[in-house]
């Protein structure tokens, strides 16, 4: 499952691209770590041997959906926000307090849960055959319903988006 | 340093950036960074659902990726039309100061 050098460089680099969005006072800046880490994440597929999930990560996440927040924070003239280290009220410190120490608490307990449970085989795991034709196959012979389903919550989406996004009479005035 | 990479690494870094997701929706105001934090949450899935299929040699995982893409991707479309409705009538994205459902 990948020479452990390669994970090691990859995981660091797909958790400070997801420290540097979480951390960075400019939506724009956030979007692109967002994008580096997408890539990151490809990359780990392509390990992973999954080469076609790793195409589809790149278009549909690193392009599509990356594309579509900067789109929207350009739009509303978003970039700068208050960022993480503003004078904030003391509820909220608080808040972001017990936030922090809920997030060290969910990694330390999951970490001590994976490795005192232990016990994954580290042998040679089969490589098997994950071309697009393969995946297809899989797709349309065990999954059509959802298949089907999913084409279904694509339109209702779409259509919400328009409904969402149209002005209502009257306000053509507005300006944004 | 361990010779083979295993499932166990795969989980702790799927787990680290899902927390790292969680803490973002916790942490930031903004609604687009807690959507891109949600983004963070997905993906994390996703990675365990392909380190799986790759370590049990099942094709099914990568196939469900596909439809967590899919949703993910309906799911940024809405939540994107939402923020834009939102700031139109509130002039703001700060979940702060969205607050016309108080009770």
């Amino acid at each position: 499952m990948g020479s452990p050098f390669i994970f090691i460089i990859l995981a660091i680099i797909a958790i400070a691209a997801a420290l540097g969005m979480l951390l960075s006072r400019n939506a724009v800046h956030s979007a692109l770590y967002l994008v580096l880490n997408f890539a990151t994440i490809a990359v780990f597929y392509l390990v992973l041997n999954a080469p076609f999930i790793s195409m589809v990560q790149v278009t549909v996440y690193a392009g599509a959906i990356v594309v579509l927040f900067l789109f929207v924070i350009m739009l509303l003239g978003a970039e700068q926000l208050r960022g993480i280290g503003d004078e904030v009220p003391l509820g909220e410190r608080l808040h972001r307090i017990l936030a922090v120490i809920l997030a060290i608490a969910l990694v330390g307990v999951f970490l001590f849960l994976i490795f005192t449970e232990g016990g994954g085989s580290s042998g040679d795991i089969p490589m098997i055959d994950t071309s697009p034709n393969k995946l297809g196959l899989m797709l349309f012979e065990n999954y059509v319903l959802p298949f089907e389903i999913t084409g279904v919550l694509l339109l209702t989406s779409l259509i919400g988006v328009v409904v969402l996004g149209r002005r209502k009479k009257g306000e053509e005035g507005d300006n944004a | 340093m361990p010779s083979t990479v295993t499932i166990e690494w795969y989980l702790a870094l799927s787990i680290i950036l899902f927390t790292l997701g969680a803490a973002g929706v916790l942490l930031r105001r903004n609604a687009i960074i807690i959507f891109m934090s949600i983004e963070l949450m997905l993906n994390s899935a996703n990675l365990l659902f392909v380190a799986f299929a790759r370590y049990l040699s099942d094709l099914n995982g990568q196939v469900l990726v596909f439809f967590v893409i899919t949703v993910a991707a309906a799911e940024v479309a809405v939540g994107l039309a939402l923020i834009v409705v939102i700031f139109r009538t509130r002039r703001s994205i700060n979940i702060d100061e969205i607050n016309l459902l108080k009770g």
